[in-house]
């Protein structure tokens, strides 16, 4: 891997920048593998980087069926936090934060990682005393959490709509200062090039098709570009999990809906901060582009068409003009969805199947960017050793027979 | 926003009805001698199958009942809808 720096980008500019060699290899498949990624989203990436830097698994494929980034780490809105009330959740986010906070350097990439803040807006009484317990709960795992009244939130976002007659008047708002955003394509090529630099095989256009199970113990996998044999099998593939679950004769508790976000015109810098309301399920942060990106509540249908229907964005953008009068006459540039696998309980699954040598990870539903590189950690380590790390212990999918659920639903600080 | 035909008010938009996930899954006629397993089969696991799906919606701001739709979970579009009692429609396949 060519080290990235101030001395190489001087180098280059008398080459016009044009001597970068590639940031991954292109590769064709190989027979066999000792570990096989199917998806290379953010959590597949991650989970072959940690395979190979803390496990010494290098003979890794990331089977990716259209390019990579290309999912959902491509169309989130970029937000990291780790305020989640439950010890379970917060141990799991946490974990991915502190990897978060080291990860430029460590990857040699720049992640634009910005710790700017994230504000979690309560507009009524039960929300303020919801919010209260979740910012002493996040105090007591020791995660950084404030509770703010509405002064202390005006004199951070100036331009919040604070009158008392407001239709969803700010009654205060939680604030995680280490939280902020990270540019989400950056992290996806930063944890390929990272991976292919260890000798991780990143593999694009090569779909899976089917999942080859001998004796109860995964023999491999059938893909577009013929099969390949692998001992063990790993899907990360957010909302295809089903579909891949069912090549192994597997059910899962997840649904696939569609997750709508918006980008508006750029102006000038008028927010530092990430706003999230649980309550009017709407979070907006502005880039440093100057764009405002805005992101809804999903669409409750299930649907993997990577659109969403209108009148979820209505509601939204008629909440985010009340919180924000001033963005009223904006523009909106750009309109999307991607496809969230969402669990029962909104959390995760990491987890080992019945079947030897097979694992999942899914569920990340509306919340995986943030979770990236703890996710991979997690999942590398319960692959690498095959039993989870105790940090992922929890996310088994042994939890819905056992009927210990780690219920985030509205206890995450967002809307799901 | 889809355009959903009720079986009893025909076509309302999509903001009038709320949606009750996987329609057919049949609550078992004695819980209790399930074992844990089929019990969580039941009450959690789904097909959750990109293209044909057949699901269940509820006309919430209008006649407030129940029916099922036949629907591509990919295009969105509704083939048919159906009341609850009716058998499940054959697919192409």
């Amino acid at each position: 891997m060519k080290k990235y720096s101030l001395y190489g980008l001087i180098r280059n500019s008398f080459n016009h920048q044009e001597n970068w060699p590639r940031v991954w290899r292109s590769l064709q498949p190989k027979v066999e593998y000792d570990v096989i990624i199917v998806g290379a989203g953010g959590h597949g990436l991650a989970t072959a980087y940690y395979l190979a830097k803390e496990h010494g698994v290098t003979n890794v494929a990331v089977l990716e069926k259209g390019y990579v980034g290309g999912g959902s780490v491509g169309r989130n809105t970029t937000i990291v936090r780790s305020n989640y009330l439950w010890d379970e959740t917060s141990y799991l986010y946490e974990m991915s934060m502190k990897l978060w906070e080291g990860l430029s350097q460590e990857l040699n990439f720049n992640l634009m990682f910005s710790q700017r803040g994230v504000l979690n807006l309560f507009h009524n009484e039960q929300e303020k005393r919801d919010t209260a317990r979740r910012v002493n709960s996040n105090r007591l795992n020791g995660i950084d959490a404030e509770l703010l009244n509405t002064e202390q939130v005006k004199k951070l976002v100036p331009i919040l709509n604070t009158s008392p007659d407001a239709r969803y008047p700010v009654l205060g708002a939680s604030l995680q200062r280490r939280g902020g955003t990270a540019r989400h394509d950056a992290v996806a090529w930063g944890f390929a090039r990272a991976a292919d630099a260890r000798g991780v095989d990143i593999i694009q256009n090569c779909e899976v098709t089917g999942i080859r199970i001998e004796g109860g113990q995964v023999t491999g996998v059938d893909t577009t570009r013929g099969i390949i044999k692998a001992r063990k099998v790993a899907v990360a593939v957010a909302a295809d999990t089903s579909t891949l679950a069912s090549m192994a004769g597997l059910r899962l508790p997840i649904d696939t809906h569609p997750l709508q976000a918006l980008v508006s015109e750029p102006i000038k810098p008028v927010m530092h901060t990430v706003v999230m309301s649980n309550a009017v399920h709407a979070y907006v942060s502005q880039t440093d582009k100057g764009e405002l990106i805005i992101g809804a509540g999903i669409d409750h249908y299930n649907g993997f068409g990577m659109r969403g229907s209108y009148s979820i964005i209505e509601g939204t953008m008629e909440a985010v003009v009340d919180v924000f009068p001033i963005f009223s006459r904006l523009r909106l540039l750009r309109h999307w969805a991607g496809s969230v696998d969402i669990c029962p309980d909104a959390s995760p699954i990491i987890s080992k199947t019945h079947v030897k040598g097979l694992y999942f990870n899914c569920g990340w539903g509306t919340g995986g960017f943030k979770a990236t590189p703890g996710s991979g950690w997690v999942y590398a380590y319960t692959i690498a050793r095959d039993q989870p790390h105790p940090l992922n212990e929890p996310f088994s999918i042994e939890r819905f027979t056992t009927g210990y659920l780690i219920d985030e639903h509205g206890a995450a600080a967002v809307a799901h | 926003m889809l355009l959903i035909s009720c079986p009893w008010c025909g076509p309302r938009e999509e903001s009038e009805f709320s949606y009750g996930g996987e329609a057919h899954i049949v609550r078992p006629k004695d819980p209790d001698a399930l074992s844990d397993l089929e019990w969580a089969d039941y009450l959690f696991m789904r097909n959750n199958p990109s293209g044909r799906y057949l699901e269940r919606w509820l006309h919430a701001a209008g006649c407030r009942r129940w029916f099922n739709a036949e629907r591509d979970t990919v295009s969105y579009k509704i083939k048919s809808v159906y009341k609850i009692s009716d058998p499940a429609p054959r697919g192409d396949e």
